[in-house]
């Protein structure tokens, strides 16, 4: 599945070119959940060989052979744990982008200078 | 000018570095062979048809309480941020009846499916993750119709912090009674296919739902104030 | 028959995340966002991964879409207007 590895790759560059140069900061944050979904597209992608099941194993697979009929599950599980983090990244950002507002009542990060050299 | 010059540097560098990697990619035919071994040996050992499960909660179950962990840290950061804001102005307008009828023949039914996903972890695609979302999507319609109904905090601080320690707390009675951290056969492993089979892992895995959809909970009620 | 049905998924996924970052209206840009991880979770059920796509779907089209939305709440009632 080539194609999905790459569609995952593109749906970063998209993320990476969003948070560069969009100046809404609501915009950057959903940059950021886009690169997130990417990088999970990838991952799973890698563990998906050609005609096999999904890794359960109950009656429809064969017990003793089952190593032969499944896909591979440990890519399975690292995305499950990103996902979830992923939601809470994203929401703790929302949050300091809230605080953010209502400080200096602007969403263009062009206003928020005070650290710049 | 400079600015687009950079972004159109480092854009065409990440091209430049994942072009390899599409292009050379052959897709694997046979499992690697870690993966095997779970596969030939995950249903006698530990008891549960569903792979999936059987390596988050057991083979990686200190990677799940790292999980946990970051979880109620983005919650505790979400409140504390949040306490000291105003609350929203905005109309708050009842709903029609057609909603309000409609959530109170709903929520039962999503609240028992949320519940049936992780119990039945071990055996069906499903678990105490998607289960505790299931939970709190069901709260968030009830909190999106009737607008000034409010869930009660305590109950929601007790749900959680029994959640997690009666986590933490399983997890030790496994270095006593069996194995080590996390081991599932404190309890009997049984016939694999049943219900009450894999050992503790039916009850780890509630415990996880419950704790991840009060957080969520905990989440959609700071932000809506 | 399959590649078919990737390649029409893969071309509105990156059709609605361009959506998403160039509109300029901001509810636009949530649900595109919110259409893309829907996708993303069909794609996961083509690739074997029933567990996967059970929680991207309840977590990605569903809570953060709500997350994104009450925020952009806060946002217009404290100040009066978004910038």
């Amino acid at each position: 599945m080539q194609l999905v590895t790459a569609l995952g790759f593109i749906l970063v560059i998209i993320g990476i070119w969003g948070m560069l140069t969009r100046k809404n900061m609501i915009k950057i944050v959903i940059g950021f959940s886009l690169i997130d979904t990417g990088i999970h597209i990838i991952m799973v992608s890698i563990g998906y060989i050609k005609g096999r099941t999904a890794p359960i194993i109950n009656e429809a697979v064969d017990r003793t052979n089952a190593a032969m009929e499944i896909v591979d599950p440990i890519p399975s599980v690292l995305v499950l744990t990103a996902i979830v983090i992923g939601l809470a990244v994203t929401a703790l950002m929302l949050v300091y982008v809230t605080r953010l507002y209502k400080h200096k009542n602007s969403l263009n990060i062009d206003d928020y200078g005070e650290l710049k050299w | 000018m400079g600015k687009r010059i950079i972004i159109s540097l480092t854009l065409a560098l990440f091209l430049y570095i994942s072009l390899p990697f599409v292009m050379d990619f052959t897709p694997a035919d046979k499992l690697a062979p870690l993966s095997e071994q779970y596969a030939r040996d995950g249903v006698r050992e530990v008891g549960a048809q569903n792979l999936v499960t059987a390596v988050i909660v057991t083979y990686r179950g200190l990677d799940t309480l790292g999980e946990i962990a970051v979880l109620f840290i983005a919650t505790a950061g979400i409140g504390f941020i949040l306490s000291r804001g105003n609350t929203t102005k905005g109309q708050k307008r009842e709903s029609s009846r057609i909603l309000q009828t409609g959530v109170r023949v709903l929520l039962p039914l999503i609240l028992m499916f949320g519940v049936y996903i992780f119990i039945n972890g071990h055996l069906t695609p499903g678990g105490g993750f998607q289960g505790g979302v299931v939970i709190a999507t069901g709260i968030l319609v009830f909190l999106l119709v009737h607008p000034r109904g409010k869930i009660h905090s305590l109950i929601l601080q007790v749900l959680e912090s029994i959640s997690g320690f009666g986590y933490v707390f399983l997890g030790l009675l496994g270095i006593f009674l069996a194995g080590g951290f996390l081991d599932n056969s404190i309890l009997p492993l049984g016939q694999a296919g049943q219900l009450f089979s894999a050992g503790a892992i039916p009850i780890i895995y509630s415990l996880i739902g419950l704790k991840v959809g009060s957080e969520l909970v905990n989440i959609i009620k700071y932000l809506k104030q | 028959m399959e590649f078919i049905i990737i390649l029409v998924i893969a071309i509105i996924m990156i059709m609605a995340a361009i959506l998403a970052l160039y509109t300029d209206n901001l509810v636009t840009a949530i649900i595109s966002a919110g259409v893309v991880s829907l996708l993303a979770s069909v794609l996961y059920l083509l690739l074997s991964a029933p567990d996967v796509a059970m929680t991207e779907a309840a977590i990605g089209s569903g809570l953060t879409t709500v997350v994104f939305l009450y925020a952009l709440n806060k946002i217009r009632n404290s100040g009066g207007e978004d910038g």
